[in-house]
């Protein structure tokens, strides 16, 4: 009778997640839970419902709109909001698109200010002490070192140098006044756990990540969906009908789908499994260089 | 066994850590392609003569990058048909012994690196040490730069009799002995052909068949409650994930640190009503009546835990600031967070040898032995019976910084303890309770100058704050203690020393002081800088001129002084002595009394007299 039942990889890594999320909800005085609308946002979400059945997520979730996310994202979200009856927070940095600024002119910037600087304000305009992320380990070298609980000083700025121990699974949720913590509840899960998960528990995403005829462009070896008539189209670029979905989701004329047969849950599982490019490839903000993605942590993106 | 492995790797500098890792993974085929181009570029920048070196996949930060060692732990994921895998590459210099420990903290095994051309170096025991005190049951060490000692099975013989050695001093559970070369791929994944005298597993294959949960003996029910789940008014359910055991609708459990009982109506596993429910599992459990329990209370069944508010426990120091008897914390304990103090230092462990050194004080990096007090009863194990239950943070009260993580050796009785009443409760404890630091804020200035507004103002900001403080003025003093006191100038010295010595005992007593008080004499704010202590007098000088406090005269006093009707009154007929050195002026006639407490308060938080808030 004392028998352990069967206790999978995901088995433990869905409990420590519900425990971190549950842990932020028990200790911090006003968290939030970070709302992408891709693989990783939907398991978290998945998540939360599951570790306060039968209550609800005690607490809201926040999407940072760019206004360059594919519309099918948009629909996504607002439906998910709807049939989970759940409080979906919209945050776009008006400024920004006052400014008009855009993913072609504005390079980088682009992200610093309609992402990071976004969420800085989002953040602090409602005042949230704690933030989930969906940041995995995997996904970079210096996520790879962040902390679940990843403290931010009141500036939100990360310092690498300067991070808190994080003993057992006893975390340390005790800040000042203006400071927060960004809580990363998937850091020990990897793409290929993501995606089996998604297909062991039937979790909803935005069909963009299975394969279809889409109008695409070929740009800088990326292929890009042609989302809406926003993208302008160099000189000899021409709009092409191909099979393909996408790993990643973020701005269309950012994110770099492939070619792919993948249209169900269990096909894009074996593709993942014998994958030979990891996925950050597909975002194209990635490819400025090693230490990027840390120099943009340091200034507060997520 | 489980699915899934965490280990941590541990090794002095130059060890090849992060060779080692990077190596196995490109042998398995377990890298990425984007990854292994990025790894042969970075290669031709770096120094390995155009070969890859594997150890740039694992060294993360830009930091870590440019002096070319690891900092802080990375995690690294892999997976084999066999299994599983999270490994933590933690840094091996003795200032970064803290990240190390949050690798150990983590895994259920340890690599640890010995370089074969060295044998166990005094970093070798430190790491196992602190593996140890971690928890670790299981280590393999891997004898790395066996090509260095061009393969030699008796150069291996030797340090492998140093590891048994090793082994036993330091208790470790269970050890195996792999001879490797990171940086070759001898004995990483396939069995090394220059060294056929070894017959044993390769490092993979250890590290896939080990079953780490062997020899756990953690028996019955146990469940720290994460949060109490309300969603109506008829529901009421217990969150968290259980710790041990197993718990079935229809059992009774006990509820700690309380003792009541109750029995089990409701299993949810995260959503899914079940009738039963194990170890590892979030689960939400209803009871079948009402009883008090809130997060930090522990479920049980058929095993006991410790209820009290005393143990003795290993600590490794994490803070820059070092451990004093006396100092107040929160500890974190399973769920529970609560109020404790460092009772007394028993002892520090010298990390390599283990040697136990009087101490009273802990140093960063340190090891050491202590007694803690909880302000109330806690629910606990010994950390050798129970990992979950003996282990706890401490968290610094002012600065929120993890200061320190410790494992439980034993209760304390309260009988068993006199240390208590032995330990003399100092100023700094008092003022540890209330978490500031005790100053003197000497207000000085001629009469009508804003010295008792300020020093008002500032007292409410600093109560808005959370300070504890206590105010000096002439209306407290002149009437009661100082009421046999004149005018006359010896009385005046008299006044002084007596506010002084006041102060003195309320800083004493962890109380913020202001005073405010003309003091017009440098001898006599001298005699108070020294009976109150140089570092924590503050002088602040109201320096605002005569003539605007003579046309203020709120009191009518320049009036009756200047009719000759008040002998000796400061600025008419007795000197006032400009402060030389204040620590901060302020002039109420140019600013705005606001302006000025603004001014006095930027001071003080700058300086770092009133600490963070």
């Amino acid at each position: 009778m004392e028998k352990q039942e069967l206790y999978t990889h995901l088995d433990a890594l869905e409990a420590e997640a519900i425990y971190i999320i549950r842990e932020v909800a028990a200790e911090c005085e006003k968290p939030v839970m970070l709302y992408s609308i891709g693989k990783d946002s939907s398991v978290m979400l998945h998540l939360a419902m599951k570790a306060f059945y039968p209550e609800k997520p005690p607490f809201p979730f926040l999407h940072i709109d760019t206004t360059w996310k594919f519309k099918e994202m948009i629909a996504f979200r607002d439906r998910m909001a709807r049939e989970k009856d759940i409080e979906m927070l919209v945050y776009t940095n008006e400024e920004g698109v006052r400014q008009g600024i855009n993913p072609f002119d504005h390079g980088s910037a682009y992200t610093d200010i309609m992402k990071t600087q976004a969420l800085k304000q989002a953040l602090s305009k409602y005042g949230f002490t704690a933030a989930f992320g969906g940041g995995r380990r995997d996904e970079e070298k210096s996520r790879a070192k962040e902390r679940i609980f990843s403290f931010r000083n009141r500036e939100q700025a990360w310092d690498p140098k300067n991070q808190r121990p994080e003993m057992w699974n006893l975390y340390n949720t005790q800040i000042h006044k203006g400071e927060s913590i960004r809580v990363f509840p998937l850091s020990n899960w990897t793409e290929k756990d993501i995606w089996q998960y998604i297909e062991r528990e039937q979790i909803e995403i935005v069909p963009l990540y299975f394969a279809k005829e889409r109008p695409i462009v070929y740009r800088d070896g990326n292929i890009i969906l042609v989302d809406d008539d926003r993208l302008p189209l160099l000189p000899r670029e021409k709009v092409k009908y191909e099979r393909v979905r996408f790993r990643t989701l973020g701005c269309y004329p950012l994110t770099g789908g492939v070619r792919s047969e993948a249209n169900t849950l269990e096909k894009i599982v074996k593709e993942t499994l014998g994958a030979v490019t990891s996925e950050r490839t597909s975002r194209v903000i990635d490819h400025e260089g090693a230490g990027s993605m840390e120099r943009r942590k340091r200034e507060g993106y997520f | 066994m489980s699915g899934l492995l965490k280990f941590i790797t541990c090794g002095s500098v130059d060890d090849g850590k992060s060779t080692l890792i990077g190596h196995m993974l490109y042998d398995a085929k377990l890298l990425f392609a984007d990854q292994e181009h990025a790894l042969e570029l970075d290669s031709r920048v770096g120094s390995r003569e155009g070969k890859l070196d594997y150890s740039l996949l694992l060294d993360g930060l830009m930091a870590e990058r440019e002096q070319g060692i690891t900092i802080d732990v990375a995690y690294r994921y892999f997976t084999t048909e066999k299994r599983s895998f999270i490994v933590a590459d933690t840094p091996g210099h003795e200032e970064y012994t803290r990240n190390m420990a949050v690798g150990a903290s983590f895994a259920d095994l340890a690599v640890i690196l010995v370089d074969a051309s060295q044998g166990i170096l005094i970093q070798t025991r430190r790491h196992a040490r602190i593996c140890a005190l971690m928890g670790i049951r299981h280590f393999v060490f891997a004898v790395n730069k066996m090509d260095l000692v061009h393969y030699s099975q008796k150069e291996f013989k030797k340090i492998e009799k140093e590891i048994k050695k090793l082994a036993i001093d330091l208790d470790l559970h269970q050890i195996y002995v792999i001879p490797v070369s990171a940086t070759e791929g001898d004995n990483l994944t396939i069995p090394s052909s220059h060294m056929p005298w070894y017959t044993g597993a390769t490092l993979l294959d250890t590290l896939e068949t080990v079953n780490v949960e062997e020899g756990m003996k953690e028996t019955g029910f146990v469940m720290p409650v994460q949060r109490v789940c309300r969603p109506n008014h008829t529901f009421r359910g217990f969150q968290g994930q259980i710790e041990s055991g197993k718990i079935e609708v229809g059992e009774e459990l006990t509820v700690l640190p309380s003792g009541e009982r109750a029995v089990v109506d409701g299993v949810f596993v995260t959503d899914r009503k079940e009738t039963h429910a194990q170890r590892g599992q979030a689960v939400t459990l209803s009871l079948n009546r009402e009883i008090d329990v809130s997060r930090g209370c522990v479920f049980v069944k058929d095993t006991e835990l410790i209820v009290s508010h005393m143990f003795t426990a290993s600590l490794l120091w994490m803070d820059d600031t070092e451990l004093m008897e006396g100092k107040n914390f929160f500890l974190k304990i399973g769920t529970k967070l609560i109020p404790a103090s460092v009772m007394e230092m028993k002892y520090s462990i010298d990390i390599h040898t283990g040697e136990h050194i009087a101490a009273s004080r802990l140093y960063k990096n340190e090891m050491g032995v202590c007694d803690i007090v909880t302000a109330e009863e806690i629910v606990y194990d010994s950390f050798e019976k129970r990992r979950g239950m003996g282990s706890f943070i401490l968290i610094d009260r002012v600065t929120n910084m993890t200061s320190a993580c410790g494992v439980i050796e034993h209760s304390l009785r309260r009988a068993e303890n006199l240390t208590w009443q032995k330990m003399d409760i100092t100023r700094e404890i008092r003022a540890g309770k209330l978490g500031q630091k005790p100053v003197t804020l000497w207000f000085t200035g001629l009469s009508g100058a804003g010295k008792s507004a300020l020093a008002n103002e500032v007292e409410k900001r600093l109560n808005v704050s959370g300070r504890y403080t206590m105010l000096l003025d002439g209306d407290n003093i002149r009437m009661g203690l100082n009421k046999n006191l004149g005018f006359e100038q010896e009385d005046r010295i008299e006044n002084i020393r007596r506010i002084a010595e006041v102060a003195k005992l309320m800083n004493d007593a962890g109380l913020i002081v202001l005073t405010s008080f003309i003091s017009p004499f440098r001898s006599d704010r001298e005699n108070a800088r020294n009976i109150i202590g140089e570092e924590n007098y503050i002088e602040i000088y109201v320096s605002t001129p005569l003539e605007e406090c003579e046309k203020r005269d709120v009191k009518g006093l320049y009036q009756k002084a200047r009719e000759g009707k008040i002998p000796n009154f400061t600025g008419i007929t007795s000197p006032y002595e400009e402060p030389e050195h204040a620590r901060i002026v302020v002039d109420t006639s140019m600013q705005s009394l606001e302006d000025s407490v603004e001014t006095i308060m930027k001071s003080l938080t700058e300086e770092g007299i009133i600490g963070i808030h």
